[in-house]
């Protein structure tokens, strides 16, 4: 049986008195390509960042390779902030607004974290980070601002700021939302590489095609909750829950 | 009226006019710099979660903004070491107080800067592994500071037009010269021309050099 | 430290002079900020209606009374004025300065609301018919007026700090008269703080008074 590199156990998350989490479990092994569909206010956002602890969770365990990510024990405890940051070094995150340093070059972008936080020495970095914006197609770009890249573009300075981490699980949160759309491909086309080689990904994604035709398996949530989850032939094709016949119909797929 | 101008009176004494000068601009500099490990400070501390953090500095800020600086000084300079019981240097109390000014001004200065920034910014840091400490030392604080850069300038030119109040605790700048030789000298018009035009002209000097800096470390785009 | 029993007693005895320092240090700021607003309306006007020359000489005239400190304006006054044979007494030298000082700020602050005003105002003022003074009176006057209120609040509070230095040519305000009193009787701590705390209020409630004024006048949206 492939090693689980992703377990989430009964979530449950609150925002102040509201709640936004009501017991999700998930799993994924490695390689595992999983998305996440369903409308605004599914949770499917949220439950993406409380895997690389950008949320807080009151409820629940999340292991990444066995280890429990942001708590530890069964009170539940908080871990110490150093230690929640070492843990996030283990997944990636590309998130929708791109959120790349805007006073850093697009090589430093990526060598960033690979200095501070990975410790590696400089030239060491360096040559990974070119390694990466290669395989993104931006080598040529990397003395370059990010204000001086179309938004694809630095969309794939992003995500290989994230994979150059060489994170166990990889998380993408609407990642084309924010594009225009004659830049979406150029994108999609580089997840779809990382999938096709074996990379462990959770995306949350409003493209039903792309999910349709890159996941391994496909999550629908809705009020919190996952209302299914299958391959994505049986989701797309054959939805058992009502809601989720609805919002495909309404997603035109 | 029977006046005629005379600037032999001010172009006698005019290397103490430009040490004045060079004493108050070196007065702004260190007080600015003080004043911007204030401010930052202040300004993370203005939109901590802890809310008597909030408030110690928000007193702060409005406390400090809406008194006169003279007062402010002839504290610091006169009844402070009553309290403490030991005399302060005319110099260090003036830049003391003045970095104190300072960074009242410059903590909205940068907490205006902090509210601008794009709110991914910090949780791309976290992301990829760096703890708060070094997202606001990498990311946060140079993002920020850049931000922050035209608001700087303009305190910095009031600051340095504020060293003028150490005149009136006898430090030996600019202006604290120029009532000198006008007294002196009688020649009242000639002396306050050159003084007021040393102020303007440094100013203006001040201006089109900081305005040089933002175009050196602005972002390209 | 402080021997605040003992401050009581000294201020009782002093009530009636720091009662005419307040009302002096009350009476010359507004009086200043009054003057000042009104020139610097008109000043404001000329920055952005006049014609080349006029321009040019309004420019000149606030760059160089803004490059140049508000204490050294206030020296300058106070003993040009008796020179040029203008025989001012130290109250009104001051007030010039706070006035001329004012005027700068206030014609800056004018011409700024102004111009931030879109140019679709005027000619739509054009287009239904309106000569110059009345587009003026009812379209761009109470849009400006709105935009420029927060910044003409922080303007006089700046008023009120710049009256301390008339301390210095002898002016009976707030700060002298605590300093004559200090020399009596050595609390120099007490009546600097007591001091500082009058102007701090003074200037915190023009402040709120500013805010209140500003939410009732604001566009609803």
């Amino acid at each position: 049986m492939a090693e689980l590199v992703l377990q989430i156990e009964n979530l449950h998350k609150k925002f102040k008195d509201v709640e936004v989490l009501k017991g999700v479990d998930m799993s994924l092994a490695t390689g595992d390509v999983v998305s996440i569909i369903g409308s605004s206010g599914s949770g499917k956002t949220t439950l993406l960042r409380c895997v690389n602890m950008l949320e807080e969770f009151h409820e629940g365990r999340i292991l990444i390779d066995g280890e429990e990510i942001g708590y530890s024990g069964p009170q539940h405890k908080a871990r110490k902030e150093s230690e929640i940051a070492r843990q996030r070094a283990m997944t990636g995150m590309v998130f929708q607004q791109f959120n790349l340093f805007p006073h850093m070059t697009v090589q430093r972008n990526v060598t960033l974290g690979l200095t501070k936080v990975k410790k590696l020495p400089v030239e060491e970095a360096n040559s990974m980070a070119d390694k990466w914006l290669a395989r993104v197609g931006l080598q040529d770009r990397r003395d370059h601002y990010p204000g001086q890249l179309s938004g694809g573009q630095q969309q794939r300075v992003a995500i290989a700021r994230a994979v150059a981490m060489n994170p166990k699980v990889m998380l993408f949160d609407e990642v084309t939302s924010a594009l225009d759309p004659e830049l979406v491909n150029e994108v999609l086309s580089v997840i779809k590489d990382l999938a096709t080689e074996g990379m462990t990904m959770l995306l949350v994604t409003h493209e039903m095609k792309f999910a349709f035709e890159v996941s391994d398996r496909v999550v629908f949530m809705n009020q919190g909750r996952i209302e299914e989850e299958g391959p994505p032939e049986e989701l797309f094709r054959k939805p058992k829950s009502q809601r989720l016949a609805e919002f495909l119909k309404s997603s035109k797929f | 009226m029977g006046y005629t101008l005379n600037f032999g009176a001010v172009w006698r004494d005019f290397d103490l006019l430009l040490a004045g000068l060079a004493l108050g601009l070196g007065m702004a500099i260190v007080s600015i710099l003080i004043g911007c490990v204030i401010g930052l400070v202040a300004a993370f501390a203005m939109i901590s979660k802890q809310g008597w953090l909030r408030r110690i500095a928000g007193t702060y800020v409005t406390v400090i903004r809406n008194s006169p600086p003279l007062v402010l000084i002839l504290l610091a300079y006169f009844a402070l070491p009553q309290v403490l019981g030991m005399r302060i240097g005319k110099l260090e109390a003036f830049i003391g107080t003045l970095a104190i000014y300072a960074g009242a001004y410059l903590t909205e200065v940068f907490r205006g800067a902090l509210l601008a920034l794009p709110g991914g910014l910090r949780e791309a840091g976290l992301a990829i592994g760096l703890t708060e400490r070094q997202t606001k030392a990498y990311v946060i604080v140079p993002v920020m500071v850049r931000n922050a850069l035209p608001a700087l300038s303009n305190n910095f030119i009031s600051l340095f037009k504020d060293t003028s109040l150490a005149a009136a605790i006898a430090v030996p700048e600019l202006t604290f010269y120029a009532r000198q030789i006008n007294v002196h000298s009688f020649r009242v018009v000639e002396t306050w021309l050159v003084a007021s035009l040393m102020y303007v002209a440094a100013c203006y000097l001040i201006a089109a050099g900081l305005r040089q800096l933002e175009q050196r470390l602005a972002i390209p785009r | 430290m402080m021997e605040l029993t003992e401050f009581f007693v000294q201020l009782w005895i002093a009530r009636w002079a720091v009662l005419k320092g307040l009302g002096i240090t009350a009476f010359i700021s507004l009086l200043a900020i009054v003057l000042g607003t009104l020139l610097g309306i008109g000043v404001g006007l000329v920055l952005t209606y006049g014609g080349r020359v006029s321009r040019l000489v309004a420019r000149i005239f606030v760059d160089y009374v803004r490059g140049t400190p508000v204490f050294v304006l206030v020296l300058a006054s106070f003993y040009l004025l008796s020179e040029v044979g203008v025989h001012l007494t130290a109250f009104q030298a001051g007030l010039f300065a706070l006035t001329i000082f004012c005027s700068t700020h206030v014609g800056e602050n004018a011409r700024g609301a102004l111009m931030s005003l879109p140019r679709g105002q005027m000619e739509a003022g054009k287009a239904i018919g309106l000569t110059f003074p009345e587009i003026f009176i009812y379209v761009l006057a109470p849009q400006a007026l709105r935009q420029a209120l927060p910044t003409w609040v922080n303007t006089a509070t700046e008023i009120v700090k710049a009256s301390t230095l008339l301390s210095v040519i002898g002016v009976a305000e707030l700060l002298l008269t605590a300093k004559e009193i200090i020399a009596r009787n050595f609390l120099t701590l007490e009546f600097y703080l007591f001091a500082g705390l009058l102007f701090f209020l003074i200037n915190f409630a023009i402040e709120r008074g500013g805010r209140y004024v500003e939410r009732r006048v604001a566009l609803p949206n």
